[in-house]
């Protein structure tokens, strides 16, 4: 199984390669509530390391999901959506929003595992 | 003061349960002069007879439309406003309520809400309304903003006579932003081509051609209507993308320009780009239908810098004035109100094409048309208001936009006929 | 599928009149009565001339049709599930909710003032004129702030109004690179929007640790202050606080070439009393449907005139209202060519311009001073009876509204929400809630001037018992409220991942 890191942003990124999957920690959808709509980027769209790629939006808010690393989108998870329960799912059953070919590999070195993500995420408010 | 419910004893027992001595302790942030030191040049408080009998008097100095014959239109509309409309807008529970953020205790303005969005899109043959915007030269901004959101192009064309204000409003909108305002036909830059049905000089647009260019350049079309009435006899513009403008001639007095009722309409499939409030059906928890303001997400209150409007308060009252008089007209009455508006215009054509010095320029109209006169419009404006009779909107040099809508009767138009034959002659 | 099936598919039945019960009422929507063969107006016959539109004709547009009766019933039956302020306390924080004169409405209904056009000649709409003349005085005086332009609509375009003659302003005066408006991250969220709409970026200040700005947090935000173009600060701010730092701020943000706009939806903590334009505003928007009482009509219509500096006057939107002599006209871009131009059709949102200045005059000078005090005066007062039961996170005294939070609650499984939607059930209306965005579980509280001792008491002793249902762990009962309200909690996830916005059995397209 691809490794898993996390972002401060409270997104995973699953790496495998130079391709990195990216979704939503369970932190986050806790914070957002239930889901009623998300914007899936256009695959091909090229993306800078910290840049927005998606919205995802509760009732009440609407959160942009970043990505960590440059590169460009090469896959959507355009079944997410009609099914917004998907973002519940891991990374390995279509938890995923979008994936990202990597130009540098080095952006992921900054990225938090599960243990220290836990440790941050308890110091939050 | 009449509106101050607290008294000396009550104001007293607060304070003293603040802990403070006297008000301004509460005021301690505020740097010493700031504070007003009297305000020598405006009146002391006054009973309400006072202040009726104060304005009363401005308003006897204006000259109101019912006093004589009235032919002014030009994007507002004098119609007869059915004594209902006012008994239920001034009802305290619509009047004195607040945007139903609360909806179990709003159910009232939410549900007349969505009656209105059904309205809109109703008339205007498009898929999804919202709960109205400012006016009709603000929601032909926002329409151009949206087409510029939804294309990601940055040029928007103006093609036809649209009218100025709303032009000037686009103009001062676009400009924010560096956009591109032109006139003509779309090419493959523009985001949005603005038709307005009637045009400003009163002729009804079709649409077949704009459609056609419009699905050749990728451009949006953008239909701008300001004489809603138009659309119970003109054919719906299914045709278009968006359609927005005025409402104001359903339900809403002139006012001197305002409040009048922005309307906007579009295509479902641009949903998340619309601008505005909406209102949607849901249920409550014991399974009654019920409704909420929805999509929120679009909004300034939560997206902030990344709303598609900064829109917050817009022209709730005002869409239920409109609402409660389509609901009066219905349907059948509501094409009878626009087939009378065309035909006193058309009347009204018939009679001063006779006058000698007139001659009318439009061929094809609703409720509006011009003409020409032998003189200087404007100086003919102003010599009929002499005779009591508000002669229309003066355009460049010579020309004359004339209105008339069920408001207009038979001993008017003679009464105008009768005073252009003088000052022409 | 087609657009109708997805329209209509969903569409819950509502319940039939048969549900009434006393006073509770259901209504059906139009479209779901029986139709009536007839409408509700009565026209003379129309007499079929020949159209001379040059079109076809309007097919069937799928309206609802009955009776003036029929009509009338259906909204005053729908009007009862409504509360407002003539129900009772209103204290929506931020949106001053305050008795609503009727003496207003009536003059607003004049004839000379409902029934003239914008584009009648001036000569014929002298009193109208004078009447925006006089308003523009009252708001300059108020705010010393002699620039004063009327046309806005609503708050937010006052602000859009505002930004734009920032912008306006810096364009004339030749300053480049300003692309940068500072907003605290308490600001409404019409701020940021306004800022995008006029091309600007947004820089954030942060107020989280003392709900005000401060010189140091700005100073920081400012940076070398060389693309600035301004900063947007609501004061007093949404914290219910005055800015006690803002002369410094503004001073040091003038020097740096940058232009205050302040946000007006709270100077009904002001008015009579002190002016913005002491403390160093350049321009602000007025709501006069919070500070000046026109009615908020369920969402509008609003007003939002600006008042700006001697400096910024000449670009304020057109048209404003100019005395020659005893001769009342609109200026135009002819005579002002430094103007942004116009912002909406015609010239403002005149029957409220005739609400708002009625309601000056019978407050008069000495009554503009009270209608502050009084609502600071009563902020204060609930915020010193509530602050044993709920948190305050920033110390008063506060201005018009005070600030609470639900930090005392919120473990025991009892949130904000439910203190609003408990509210409803003890017959008020909830707080705003949720705002600002820098405190958490945020009640924002604003009982106005026109709120008598007696109701802010019961309100207060509501508030009290609530809280001390909490700490007896009578927490259940919260989830479920309110019972006693024509509907309960509404399905707002079902409303949005669905949206049924109309309704569609007649769409034909």
């Amino acid at each position: 199984m691809a490794e898993l890191k996390y972002t401060e942003d409270h997104e995973w990124v699953a790496v495998d390669g130079d391709v990195v999957s990216i979704g939503i920690t369970g932190y986050a959808q806790e914070a957002l509530g239930d889901l009623v709509f998300v914007e899936l980027p256009e695959v091909g769209k090229k993306v800078g390391k910290g840049d927005d790629f998606a919205v995802v939006e509760s009732v009440k808010t609407a959160a942009e999901v970043y990505s960590p690393v440059a590169g460009e989108v090469v896959e959507v998870n355009v079944a997410m959506a009609d099914d917004l329960e998907l973002i519940k799912k891991p990374a390995n059953e279509n938890g995923w929003i979008a994936r990202i070919k990597i130009e540098d590999p080095s952006e992921l070195e900054g990225l938090m595992d599960e243990s220290k993500y836990k440790e941050f995420t308890d110091g939050l408010d | 003061m009449r509106y101050l419910p607290q008294t000396k004893q009550s104001r007293a027992e607060m304070l003293q349960a603040v802990g403070a001595s006297n008000v301004d302790d509460l005021f301690k942030d505020v740097p010493k002069d700031a504070f007003i030191d009297g305000l020598a040049n405006l009146p002391l408080k006054q009973g309400e007879l006072e202040v009726e009998r104060a304005l009363g008097a401005y308003a006897n100095q204006n000259m109101a439309a019912p006093e004589g014959p009235f032919f002014l239109g030009a994007g507002t509309y004098y119609h007869h406003i059915p004594a209902s409309v006012d008994t239920i807008i001034q009802r305290s529970e619509y009047l004195t309520a607040y945007t139903p953020y609360q909806p179990e205790i709003a159910q009232g303005t939410l549900q007349m809400i969505f009656e209105f969005q059904t309205f809109i899109a109703q008339l205007t043959g498009q898929e999804v309304a919202n709960a109205s915007l400012y006016d009709g030269a603000t929601a032909t901004a926002e329409a151009a903003l949206m087409a510029m959101r939804v294309t990601k192009r940055n040029k928007v064309v103006i093609g036809n006579a649209l009218h100025p204000h709303y032009r000037g409003t686009l103009k001062s909108y676009m400009g924010n932003l560096g956009s591109a305002l032109e006139d003509g036909k779309p090419d493959g830059n523009t985001a949005c081509v603005i038709v307005q049905s009637p045009d400003f000089y009163g002729k009804p647009e079709k649409y077949e051609e704009w459609r056609r260019l419009c699905n050749e350049s990728g451009a949006l079309l953008v239909v701008v209507v300001n004489e809603i009435v138009s659309l119970g006899l003109l054919p719906a513009p299914v045709d278009a993308d968006i359609v927005c403008g005025e409402a104001q001639s359903i339900g809403l007095p002139m006012s001197f320009g305002g409040p009048h009722l922005g309307f906007f309409a579009c295509q479902e499939k641009y949903l998340r780009q619309m601008p505005g409030r909406l209102c949607g059906m849901t249920e409550d928890v014991d399974g009654k239908r019920g409704f909420v303001l929805t999509l929120s997400t679009r909004e300034q209150h939560i997206r902030r810098e990344k709303a598609t409007s900064n829109i917050c308060t817009n022209q709730g009252l005002c869409a239920l004035a409109f609402t409660a008089h389509m609901s009066l007209l219905g349907e059948d009455g509501f094409k009878r109100l626009a087939k009378l508006n065309h035909e006193m215009a058309c009347k009204l054509a018939d009679s001063v094409s006779k006058v000698k010095n007139v001659k009318i320029l439009s061929e094809t109209f609703f409720n509006e048309f011009v003409v020409e006169l032998s003189k200087s419009s404007a100086e003919v404006v102003e010599s009929l208001i002499t005779r009591g009779i508000i002669a229309g909107y003066a355009l460049d040099d010579n020309q004359l936009l004339l209105s008339a809508t069920e408001m207009t009767t038979d001993v008017d138009i003679e009464l105008l006929c009768d005073a252009l034959s003088e000052v022409l002659a | 599928m087609s657009a109708e099936a997805k329209i209509t598919g969903s569409l819950t039945v509502q319940i039939p009149e048969e549900a009434n019960r006393g006073l509770q009422y259901e209504e059906n929507l139009l479209w779901e009565k029986e139709r009536c063969d007839h409408p509700g107006v009565d026209f003379p016959e129309p007499q079929n001339t020949a159209l001379r539109t040059g079109t076809g004709a309007r097919g069937p547009i799928g309206l609802p049709q009955v009776s003036e009766p029929q009509a009338l019933r259906h909204f005053v039956k729908m009007s009862t599930w409504n509360y407002s302020i003539d129900h009772g306390l209103f204290p929506l924080g931020s949106c001053t909710m305050k008795h609503n004169p009727r003496l207003n409405e009536k003059l607003a209904r004049l004839p000379g003032f409902a029934q003239i056009h914008p584009m009648q000649p001036e000569s014929t709409v002298q009193g109208a004129l004078k009447l925006m003349y006089e308003l523009q005085d009252w708001l300059a005086e108020l705010t010393g702030l002699p620039g004063v332009c009327l046309a806005p609509a609503a708050g937010a375009h006052g602000e859009l109004a505002g930004v734009m003659t920032i912008k306006r302003a810096h364009e004339q005066l030749g300053n480049k690179g300003r692309t940068v408006m500072l907003i605290p991250d308490s600001a409404h969220g019409t701020n940021p929007a306004t800022a995008a709409m006029c091309g600007y970026s947004v820089k954030t200040i942060s107020t989280k640790d003392t709900g005000r700005l401060t010189v140091k947090a700005f100073m920081e935000a400012l940076g070398d202050g060389k693309d600035i173009a301004g900063m947007m600060v609501t004061n007093p701010n949404t914290c219910g606080l005055f800015e006690s730092e803002m002369q410094e701020i503004a001073y040091t943000l003038k020097k740096a070439g940058g232009y205050f706009y302040c946000d007006g939806a709270n100077f009904n903590a002001l008015v009579g009393k002190i002016r913005p334009g002491a403390f160093g505003v350049d321009v602000m928007h007025i709501n006069l449907h919070k500070t000046f009482s026109t009615p908020h009509g369920g969402g509008g219509p609003g007003s939002g005139p600006i008042c700006t500096t001697e400096e910024l006057a000449p670009y304020v939107p057109v048209p404003t209202v100019v005395k020659d002599g005893e001769t009342y006209g609109l200026e135009w871009e002819d005579t002002r060519p430094e103007t942004l131009g116009r912002l909406k059709g015609f010239q403002g949102q005149f029957g409220m311009h005739v609400r708002a200045l009625a309601y000056m005059m019978s407050h008069g000078a000495d009554g503009l001073k009270q209608v502050a005090e009084d609502a600071v005066l009563s902020a204060n007062y609930i915020m010193a009876r509530l602050s044993d039961d709920f948190h305050v996170p920033f110390e008063g005294p506060c201005m018009h509204e005070c600030l609470l939070s639900d930090k005392n609650q919120k473990d025991a499984g009892v949130t904000t929400l439910d203190f609003a939607k408990a509210l409803c059930e003890n017959g008020f209306h909830p707080m705003t809630v949720y705002f600002p965005l820098v405190v958490s579980g945020a009640m924002l509280i604003e009982p106005t001037e026109t709120e008598s001792k007696e109701a802010i008491d019961r309100f207060i002793s509501v508030m009290k018992d609530f809280a001390a249902d909490v700490r007896n762990g009578d927490t259940e009962k919260f989830h479920d409220f309110p019972e006693s309200t024509p509907r309960r909690r509404l399905d707002e996830v079902k409303a949005a991942r669905n949206p049924i916005l109309r309704w569609g059995a007649f769409f034909d397209k």
